[in-house]
């Protein structure tokens, strides 16, 4: 009696389920049949998505609510194409997700078959590595490098491109550990040069005004506590950047919240004051830095990243330490000295007093009472995702984040529609969390056929909609630098989404005033099931503080300005 | 008889930069270099990809184009691609560097000893001899090429073709 071989398929689903893959989020396509069939046999969960972008968010929604990478399953041709914008999003912020692509049969590549597209070529920039399996042999192998890539450095998305005939071939090729991996171009950084270490705390002891600069690298490393034991040995204040939220816990009488151009206006006046300032896995992103040259030119400027590559990009640091940010910091902790810097710390919270964040109360529903009350009934113990726009830097301001990997949202690629699904991914991979997804009218709407996936597989996700009709943040640029000659933002036509979200067989609830917040919010907490809760916000609402594009970070706007602005020099 | 080639202005020099890259021998791998320079406005001048001593590997040697500012991001962003091994900048080192040019010239009965002469001075050799052509084989640095094209160009170049740069480091260190 001979054992029956693996087909290709076969064996790509039986690597997955030795990666540890609970769940694939995946839209079926002719190409990928064989793929699917074998899913059928698999104690791996299918979750059948609507569109395939949606498949991505959540597989990257997974991702950053766990560490551990979220898989893709599509088709060739636009289903493959309809994933893009998740890699993409996933690139721009290091987010491991790997997306397996049915293709055309070897024969057909490169003829225009149904449904071939040249996917390994259109996704280039927005993946860390990808893959066209030719020979069905490299199965076992591609998975394995495809996880490893993904997962370890800078994490990335990675494509995996397997033709029909791979799939259906036979393939008997043993499994790889990860240490057999043959990558001579690929390297992991880990603990840092020691030498660099040591010059690191010298730095660190000279200043007397120091700031720890937190960013996605301390998140993905889990560097959270070792960031807390430096700011408290240095008495050093902390801030995080939007995608930094989590790794130190935002609620600290050291924290001082988010920089950049909506972050806190006692971060921004505490940078712009610094006279060092130690990124830790942070990569001086233009909404942070805004203009370069301006920003914080006196301080010393330390930086440790985990990509070398952003060394030296936006502008040159004093030290670049090139390592794992939780481990760098462990080397460092023992080197460091208690700096004097409590006329610093007193400073800092003199402008925490002096400038809180504010919104009005009555005059209508306002999205930051909304958001602001979210935050006091869940106290940091939800996760958080947020779509893109104004309801995002809202919530990344009054929704303040307390556990490592309880905020996500789209940062790098400003990717409106993420913040519902990847909402789903998290929920599936952390089902004892709550969940909630804080999405504007405009970004919900390009995401939203996912309120099928979660209705079927009684995803409870609570979903806030802050809906203005507006497409809020575009409208607060026009009214601001043009003159407020709206063009291209009116959502006039919305659909009634509580009916909507009914419609589905999700439960829909409502907010029209600021007394039926903390009711609705309860109420929506205590639904087992996905719910979607839309509060129906003043239409005209500005975010504050504001640093326009390109503007030094010492002008930012603290509220509304009397006098009409000069257009920004940034570009968005 | 065929036009001869028009050949755009040269960067200027202190922008022209070389790169040496060990990489491995995947499909791919040269869209993911390309797509390095282009993202960044930089122009590949010459690129030149062969086999390693060692089978799996392929060596590259781009002579490329751009502001020097953004040299240091680019290898590094060559350096982080899985299939790159190596990537060094040989810009200003005293690498050995080599180029094969082919050359046809207009080359009537009249004009024919001036070119050889030319030919001869450059060490180039004439490996394709027409009625009222010739083409000429020349090997050196980059400079002692333009040199020689310069002197041939009045002449009648009706084509050329260049190999690309090359190098190599002197002694043990690493290409």
């Amino acid at each position: 009696m001979t054992q029956k071989i693996p087909t290709g398929a076969e064996r790509l689903v039986q690597a997955l389920e030795r990666e540890g893959v609970e769940y694939i989020f995946g839209l079926s396509g002719g190409a990928a049949i064989p793929i699917f069939d074998a899913l059928v046999d698999s104690k791996i969960e299918l979750v059948l998505v609507r569109h395939e972008q949606g498949a991505t968010h959540m597989a990257d929604g997974m991702a950053r609510a766990t560490g551990r990478p979220g898989v893709v399953l599509v088709t060739s041709g636009p289903g493959a194409t309809n994933t893009v914008t998740g890699l993409f999003t996933a690139h721009m912020d290091s987010a491991p997700i790997i997306v397996i692509c049915g293709q055309t049969l070897t024969a057909n590549l490169g003829k225009d078959a149904f449904q071939e597209a040249d996917v390994t070529g259109i996704t280039y920039p927005v993946v860390k590595h990808s893959y066209l399996i030719k020979d069905p042999q490299d199965i076992p192998r591609v998975v394995k490098e495809a996880f490893h890539i993904a997962t370890t450095g800078r994490p990335g998305p990675v494509l995996i491109d397997v033709p029909k005939d791979v799939g259906s071939a036979p393939c008997n090729a043993p499994f790889v550990d990860a240490r057999d991996l043959e990558l001579p171009g690929y390297r992991v950084p880990g603990r840092a040069a020691p030498e660099l270490v040591s010059r690191a705390a010298e730095l660190l002891r000279g200043s007397r005004r120091p700031i720890l600069y937190v960013g996605h690298g301390a998140v993905i490393s889990g560097a959270g506590k070792a960031v807390m034991a430096l700011a408290e040995k240095l008495r050093a204040p902390i801030v995080n950047t939007l995608l930094g939220k989590g790794a130190a816990d935002e609620t600290h009488p050291l924290h001082l919240g988010m920089l950049g151009m909506h972050g806190t206006a006692y971060a921004n006046k505490a940078v712009a004051d610094c006279d060092l300032i130690f990124s830790i896995g942070a990569r001086w992103d233009d909404r942070v830095t805004s203009k370069v040259e301006a920003f914080c030119p006196q301080a010393v400027k330390l930086h440790i990243d985990v990509d070398p590559s952003e060394f030296n990009k936006v502008l040159r640091p004093d030290l670049c330490i090139e390592g794992d940010a939780r481990l760098v910091l462990e080397d460092l902790l023992p080197l460091v000295e208690p700096a004097d810097t409590a006329a610093w710390l007193r400073q800092c919270n003199a402008w925490r007093r002096q400038y809180p964040l504010r919104y009005p109360k009555q005059g209508g529903l306002h999205a930051q009472h909304v958001l602001d009350r979210l935050n006091a009934l869940t106290q940091g113990s939800a996760v958080i995702t947020a779509d893109v726009g104004q309801h995002q830097m809202w919530a990344a301001q009054f929704c303040r984040t307390t556990t490592n990997r309880h905020w996500i949202t789209s940062g790098g690629a400003g990717t409106m529609g993420f913040g519902f699904p990847a909402a789903i991914g998290a929920k599936l991979a952390r089902p004892e969390a709550e969940v909630w997804a804080v999405v504007g009218d405009g970004g919900f709407q390009m995401t939203l056929c996912e309120l099928a996936t979660a209705a079927v597989h009684r995803i409870a996700v609570k979903v806030l909609v802050v809906n203005n009709n507006y497409l809020g943040m575009v409208r607060q640029w026009q009214e601001a630098f043009f003159d407020n000659r709206l063009s291209g933002v009116d959502l006039e036509g919305n659909p009634d989404f509580v009916k909507l979200a009914e419609a589905y067989g999700v439960k829909g609830l409502r907010i029209r005033r600021p007394a039926d917040i903390d009711r609705r919010l309860r109420e929506a907490r205590d639904h087992d099931g996905p719910v979607v809760v839309v509060a129906e916000v003043v239409k005209e609402g500005n975010v504050f503080p504001w640093i326009p594009a390109g503007a030094p970070i010492t002008d930012m706007l603290i509220e509304a300005p009397k006098r009409k602005l000069e257009k920004p020099s940034g570009s968005t | 008889m065929a036009a001869p080639e028009r050949v755009a202005a040269p960067p200027a020099a202190s922008d022209i930069h070389t790169l040496s890259l060990y990489v491995s021998n995947k499909p791919g791998v040269l869209v993911r270099v390309a797509l390095v320079f282009a993202r960044r406005g930089f122009n590949i001048e010459s690129l030149v990809v062969s086999p390693a001593a060692h089978g799996d590997f392929s060596r590259m040697t781009i002579v490329c184009s751009g502001e020097r500012a953004n040299l240091e991001q680019i290898v590094k962003q060559l350096q982080k691609l899985v299939d790159v091994v190596q990537a060094i900048d040989h810009t200003g080192d005293e690498a050995y560097e080599t180029e094969i040019a082919l050359v046809k010239i207009q080359a009537n009965l009249d004009r024919r000893t001036q070119i050889l002469q030319i030919a001869e001075h450059f060490g180039a050799k004439a490996v394709d001899y027409g009625q009222e052509s010739l083409v000429l084989r020349v090997y050196g640095s980059t400079e002692k090429l333009d040199a020689f094209i310069g002197l041939l160009r009045p002449l009648g170049l009706i084509e050329l073709v260049r190999s690309g740069k090359i190098l190599m480091a002197r002694g043990l260190e690493q290409t």
